[in-house]
């Protein structure tokens, strides 16, 4: 017998020597910090944000700027070797070499960071918000809107993500901004499939329809009855949904339809040095290493949140 | 089960029709002038005219995608404007590179994905169950493209002159002839265009090296598939693994296994007699939703490893404001995706009574 995954958990005691008062959000806390991946996942992305925040004081040097000229560097600059004090290197510090223009990798990377987490947030801040209300007014109004509306999702979901935000960027023009609404678009109908499900689960419960015969209208119903009861999956999916966009801006940007030079974006790093990838590896290897980094974090966060906030999956994982 | 088959094959009509709809639009929306990236920067007025009316791209919008859908309904998806090759042709000579490399990737997926998940689920809370969800978690969360760079740089740098050492591009070794099986077998006298289906068949390296017994282009073949297969199978693999081993666990919580385990059962029969036959079903849904990465890793992986698959067309195509290619291959695509999801829910259904009855 394989011995049962729930755990035991003691009732605690208040000092009256009562029950102590639950309240359902500690409760949720409790549970996330219980849970090891979302911890792990947390404490991965704070990291980044702090190296976000302060990049102007972790970084290096100028993120643009190549090394050319600057007293002290020894040619040749292009594509030189990491140079670490604490290794024995008597050379300006470059943590992580430079890169094929003589610009220091390390502050690349540590600049990157900013650029990434802004894309990630920023991408599902919008298909969470566009999609939420598709499969809100879908799944409230029913009918006629709810086909329409829901076919048309079914439409974007028959194209490889990938393909479909490679079309919409090369209608719109390369570029970062275009490629985060490509990836924003093309994430909508996730969001409001999901939010869709849940509102038809939630929409005949009592509380709906208490809400309605005090006489709430659609809008009020939609906002403040039915969406806060069915924010879980929405918010697991969202924390993953980050590290997706990550990922799918990168590769936007390697394939030169995203984020443009020089800006420090790791997929355009890699994008960068791709055709020395066999010659410098460490040009790749450093960029590629926080794309991971990053989008693990994000994915580890979203699956202990799964595994915390929702009943089902409890025990199972 | 009729029903439950018609039934789902008619939803499959709107997505269709949108689908249509969608990769017409695309095309069209392609910002630049089509003529100009043909026949260069200083192409005439006059011979842009020209141009356009042999292209029919003078007539409304709304009249060429009638004759659009007409074409595609007769299996005609245009010409390339720039090479003027039919896009069949086109599609018939590239598919094959991509399809090759998802189908080996999504076989390698399975066949190491399944096990890993089912040794995880039955070691459960184990060292192996941590090291495998910790690899998957990994897996998954690496940029495609970085891990076919990595990989080459590690199988043909780092590895050079030893047995592990792989190449890092293109399908076959330099100078290797992979003469297609109806050319050797003389189906196709010279001079003659060969039949696309015959090409398209003719483009699967490996299975053609088989079939017609040249060893060399076989192993070849099979040597340059490792490195990009293994690039795009990571994804899917990963997702595989994490889905049998959640899958599996959720069965072994059920009744019927506590009374599998209670009458005495060795524990090995009741997670793979009872507990897998239950828990391959959403393993199976997972498989199928997989082809969405496929592609989009054959995509990325085509430019890593320079392989000419549908990924590196399209790209050059969208670059050169190809209309005919761009709808091509997003409509080969797509239409794929579709197909495939279709055949996951019958088989589902198949598996599965309360599905199709419910």
């Amino acid at each position: 017998m394989s011995s049962n995954p729930r755990e035991i958990v003691p009732i605690k005691l208040s000092e009256d020597g009562l029950g102590a008062q639950r309240s359902p959000l500690r409760d949720t806390i409790r549970r996330i910090l219980h849970s090891r991946s979302a911890v792990v996942g947390l404490v991965m992305i704070a990291f980044m944000l702090l190296v976000a925040i302060g990049a102007d004081f972790i970084a290096t040097h100028d993120p643009i700027k190549p090394m050319f000229g600057v007293p002290g560097e020894v040619a040749p600059l292009p594509r030189k070797l990491p140079c670490v004090p604490w290794a024995g290197c008597t050379e300006p510090t470059h943590y992580m070499g430079l890169d094929q223009n003589g610009r220091d990798v390390f502050s690349r990377v540590v600049y990157g960071s900013r650029l990434s987490l802004f894309v990630g947030i920023s991408v599902v801040a919008f298909s969470l918000t566009v999609g939420v209300l598709i499969g809100l007014v879908a799944g409230y109004m029913g009918g006629w809107i709810e086909d329409v509306l829901m076919r048309a999702m079914d439409v974007l979901l028959a194209f490889p993500s990938l393909l479909l935000s490679i079309a919409i960027v090369s209608i719109l023009g390369p570029g970062l901004q275009n490629a985060l609404l490509a990836i924003g678009i093309v994430s909508v109908p996730v969001y409001a499939r999901l939010t869709r499900a849940s509102v038809l689960s939630v929409k005949e419960m009592e509380y709906v329809t208490a809400g309605r015969a005090l006489g709430a209208g659609a809008f009020r119903l939609m906002f403040m009855n039915i969406l806060p009861n069915i924010l879980t999956p929405l918010i697991v999916q969202a924390t993953l949904g980050v590290g997706t966009a990550v990922i799918e801006a990168a590769a936007l940007s390697f394939l030169g339809l995203g984020a443009q030079p020089p800006d420090p974006e790791w997929g355009q790093m890699l994008s960068e040095s791709r055709s020395l990838a066999l010659s410098v590896p460490h040009l790749v290897f450093y960029p590629g290493i926080a794309i991971t980094f990053t989008v693990l974090g994000f994915n580890l966060l979203g699956d202990g949140l799964r595994d915390a906030l929702d009943p089902r999956m409890r025990g199972t994982h | 089960m009729s029903r439950f088959l018609v039934r789902r094959l008619l939803s499959a009509i709107p997505v269709l029709f949108g689908i249509l709809i969608v990769t017409f639009v695309l095309a069209r929306s392609i910002k630049g002038d089509p003529c100009r990236a043909i026949l260069g920067e200083r192409a005439t007025q006059a011979s842009c005219d020209a141009f356009a009316a042999r292209n029919g791209l003078n007539e409304p919008i709304p009249v060429q995608f009638v004759y659009y859908i007409g074409n595609v309904a007769r299996g005609d998806l245009g010409e390339s404007l720039r090479s003027g090759r039919t896009v069949v042709d086109i599609l018939a000579e590239r598919l094959p590179v991509t399809i090759e490399l998802a189908m080996t990737a999504l076989v390698l997926a399975i066949i190491v994905g399944v096990p890993l998940g089912v040794l995880a689920a039955y070691k459960h809370n184990s060292f192996i169950d941590v090291a495998t969800m910790t690899g998957a978690n990994i897996g998954i969360s690496m940029p495609v493209f970085w891990l076919g760079l990595m990989l080459s740089y590690v199988f043909a740098v780092m590895l050079k002159g030893t047995p592990f050492a792989l190449p890092p591009t293109n399908r076959l070794d330099a100078g290797l002839n992979p003469m297609p099986f109806y050319e050797l077998w003389g189906w196709v006298v010279d001079g003659q265009a060969p039949n696309p289906f015959w090409v398209f068949f003719g483009r699967f390296y490996v299975l053609n090296g088989l079939i017609t017994g040249n060893m060399e282009v076989f192993t070849s073949a099979l040597k340059h598939l490792i490195l990009p297969a293994v690039t795009v199978g990571t994804i899917p693999l990963a997702i595989i693994a994490r889905m049998t081993r959640s899958s599996l666990l959720e069965a072994l919580n059920q009744d019927y296994i506590r009374t599998a385990r209670s009458k005495g059962l060795a524990e090995r029969l009741v997670v793979f007699r009872h507990g897998m036959r239950n828990a391959m079903l959403p393993v199976v849904t997972i498989i199928g939703l997989n082809f969405g990465f496929l592609v989009a890793g054959a995509v990325l992986t085509e430019t890593v490893f320079s392989l000419t698959g549908i990924g590196r067309t399209l790209f050059e195509a969208i670059t050169a404001r190809d209309y005919a290619v761009v709808q091509g291959v997003t409509l080969v695509t797509a239409v794929a995706f579709v197909a495939i999801n279709l055949m996951v829910d019958l088989f589902y259904g198949v598996l599965d009574p309360r599905i199709r009855l419910g």
